[in-house]
């Protein structure tokens, strides 16, 4: 159960990668040191066999086979150790003059090349050591074989194959340790991470991802998380506030709804008051759609989905558009109504959504300005500005009216949704802008620009 | 006239086909994109009311399919609550009209009534007169007169008195107005309607007898002349 673990686990994976990619390169760089000392050693040793064989062959030519022989008689003598290896035979491979007793059994391999064991006669012990020797078939079919005892080649590549196995050997093992220790430490801080979620998901909110202090990849990946999650958290903040302003604010309405149907189950009414009090319900119900149309717009909005319907638009005939919906409402309310534009530009925006806000800021200017006071909108470069002479908002409350159902003490009973501003700045964040609110002195002064 | 009602939702299709039986229509109705799309192709309708989405071919894909074959049937989309987004998308696709649901019934019929008169309108020479009773709108001077007396008009009043002239006998709801005269969809939190339509009265109906412009509560305005 736990090896399977082991097995698993991303720590082991990792460092088992790590051991062979290291492992195998050491293997390919000793590998190279192999061929660059052992290989040129051997291929030195084939050209000096190579060149005596050309050698002879040319005295053979010279002189004649008892040239031959007595150079061939002269190199054993000044080698009575045996390590070269001359042995000229007849084409029946008799042998006439040479240092070894018989032509080797061995097969010789396509260039002519034999591997076999000699005798060492000067070794007291008797052992074989390896020999490498080339035939060669001399004019008037002698067979002539010219070799090199090949102990000490032997010797010198034996003692670097053993150096290269536990040079590998060691590789492994310290690839190995090392890989564990590498990957553990990345392995901690995932678990870390993989921690902090398990509590999140089983309610614990507040948890964030401890941060290592390098500002390595793994810190910026735990910052990040934490920065989703503290958004996540901020929405679903916001979420359960909607929510509970949904419930609070939809009940006054709904009762008053409730209350009118009641009214209607009155068998004694007049036709004519039974037809005033349906349009009252009918009303009623009406309001009711339009408040959840309009919470359903601005969450649209919100997530940002509608950018389809952006169009080159002049934000001056938008406000000259309003200016001219909004004019008779603000005359027969007695307000002073004026619209000014000043090097507005056009820009790229949706049309109703930008319509629709600069619409609710002047119904909001005109609804809480008292008669006899002003309201003017006016715009310019990329903003537009409705300012009147109304109570304002207080500093304190700016923040505030721009959440959903959030209406003022004073203007609770104003009719209204509380959600006029709140679309004003979904809009507003859609076209990458912001809206600002500030004192008129006296009065408010609300700012759509848009990015 | 003949309006073919493709809504797969029983209670919402009911309440759409009583609501034209008893304005004297003559409804139709499919409870699927399949057979709604057969019946449209094979029976001849003044109208289609069609809902955005359907079981089989979704409402946009019929009409698209009618649009292809040079069935110009106007066509009134429906859909569901805050699908803000699928107006441009049902107009782009050949809708000419587009409501959301909920709605009350008298828009839909304002609606439907409207574009049936724009459809039969079609292809007719292009008015430059129109006139209910005493009054007169020359479309080409853009003058207005009633009972021969010369009204003067501001242009957008004069665009608001076109469209009720145009629809004259039918409702035109508020949002119709907003979308025709002012070219804004939008959802105007007090009716600022009603202050340029009373403002128009003034003019229009103030001085004579028998007013024109009528209020209908619960649904909109209509002009014609006063029941004697």
């Amino acid at each position: 159960m736990k090896t399977a673990r082991l097995l698993r686990s991303a720590t082991f994976r990792l460092a088992l990668l790590y051991m062979l990619i290291f492992g195998g390169s050491v293997a390919v760089l000793l590998g190279f040191l192999y061929w660059a000392t052992v290989g040129v050693l051997s291929e030195q040793m084939d050209e000096t066999i190579q060149a005596d064989i050309t050698g002879l062959a040319e005295q053979y030519e010279r002189r004649g086979t008892p040239g031959i022989a007595a150079i061939i008689g002269e190199r054993i003598r000044k080698d009575p150790g045996g390590r070269t290896v001359y042995l000229l035979t007849d084409p029946l491979r008799r042998p006439l003059v040479g240092n070894l007793d018989s032509w080797p059994t061995v097969e010789p391999d396509t260039g002519g090349w034999i591997t076999f064991e000699l005798v060492d006669r000067a070794d007291p012990d008797g052992r074989p050591h390896l020999a490498r020797a080339k035939r060669f078939v001399l004019q008037g079919g002698l067979n002539l074989l010219v070799g090199r005892e090949v102990r000490e080649l032997e010797r010198t590549r034996r003692m670097i194959v053993n150096a290269m196995i536990w040079g590998i050997a060691i590789t492994l093992a310290l690839a190995f340790a090392g890989g564990i220790a590498m990957s553990r430490s990345t392995a901690r801080r995932i678990d870390a991470i993989n921690q902090t979620s398990r509590d999140i998901m089983s309610g614990d909110l507040d948890r964030r991802i401890p941060a290592g202090g390098t500002g390595d990849e793994f810190d910026q990946l735990a910052g990040n998380l934490n920065a989703m999650l503290d958004r996540i958290q901020g929405l679903m903040e916001g979420l359960g506030h909607v929510s509970d302003n949904i419930a609070h604010d939809l009940r006054t309405p709904l009762t008053r709804l409730r209350g009118r149907l009641e009214d209607l189950d009155d068998p004694t009414l007049a036709a004519g008051d039974r037809t005033q009090r349906i349009d009252a319900a009918i009303a009623e119900a009406d309001t009711l759609l339009s408040m959840f149309n309009a919470l359903l717009r601005i969450a649209q909005i919100e997530a940002g989905g509608r950018r389809d319907n952006f169009a080159t638009v002049d934000l001056a005939a938008v406000l000259s558009d309003v200016a001219e919906l909004y004019e008779p409402v603000a005359q027969e309310k007695g307000l002073n109504f004026s619209a000014h534009v000043e090097a507005a530009e056009t820009v790229s925006a949706d049309r109703d959504l930008l319509f629709q806000s600069v619409a609710n800021l002047a119904d909001n200017a005109i609804k809480y300005t008292p008669a006899g006071g002003s309201v003017t909108l006016h715009a310019t470069g990329r903003s537009i500005t409705v300012s009147d002479t109304g109570p304002g908002v207080p500093k304190e409350a700016r923040n505030d009216v721009f959440r959903r159902f959030h209406r003022l003490e004073e203007s609770r009973n104003a009719p209204g949704s509380g959600l006029g501003l709140s679309l004003v700045k979904a809009v507003a964040q859609l076209h990458g802008g912001e809206v600002r609110l500030e004192d008129n002195r006296p009065g408010l002064k609300a700012t759509l620009t848009l990015g | 006239m003949r309006v073919l009602v493709i809504e797969d939702d029983a209670d919402v299709a009911i309440y759409i086909v009583k609501a034209l039986a008893e304005a004297g229509h003559n409804p139709s109705h499919a409870d699927n994109g399949k057979d709604g799309l057969v019946m449209a192709t094979t029976e001849n309708f003044d109208v289609l009311v069609v809902d955005r989405m359907l079981p089989g071919p979704d409402g946009l894909t019929i009409i698209r399919t009618l649009r292809a074959s040079e069935d110009q049937t106007p066509a009134l989309i429906l859909s569901a609550l805050g699908d803000v987004d699928d107006k441009v998308k049902g107009l782009k696709a050949g809708g000419d009209d587009y409501l959301t649901k909920p709605f009350a019934a008298a828009e839909l019929l304002a609606r439907l009534e409207a574009l049936t008169r724009r459809a039969s309108a079609k292809g007719e020479p292009a008015e430059t007169k129109l006139s209910v009773a005493d009054l007169e709108m020359d479309l080409l001077s853009r003058s207005v007169s009633r009972a021969g007396t010369s009204i003067d008009l501001q242009p957008r009043e004069f665009r608001l008195l076109e469209c009720l002239m145009r629809n004259a006998g039918s409702v035109v709801t508020r949002t119709m107005l907003l979308e025709d005269v002012w070219d804004y969809h939008f959802d105007p939190q007090t009716n600022v309607i009603d202050v340029h339509v009373s403002r128009l009265r003034q003019k229009v109906d103030k001085d004579f007898d028998t007013p024109l412009i009528q209020t209908v509560r619960g649904a909109g305005y209509v002009l014609r002349e006063a029941d004697k």
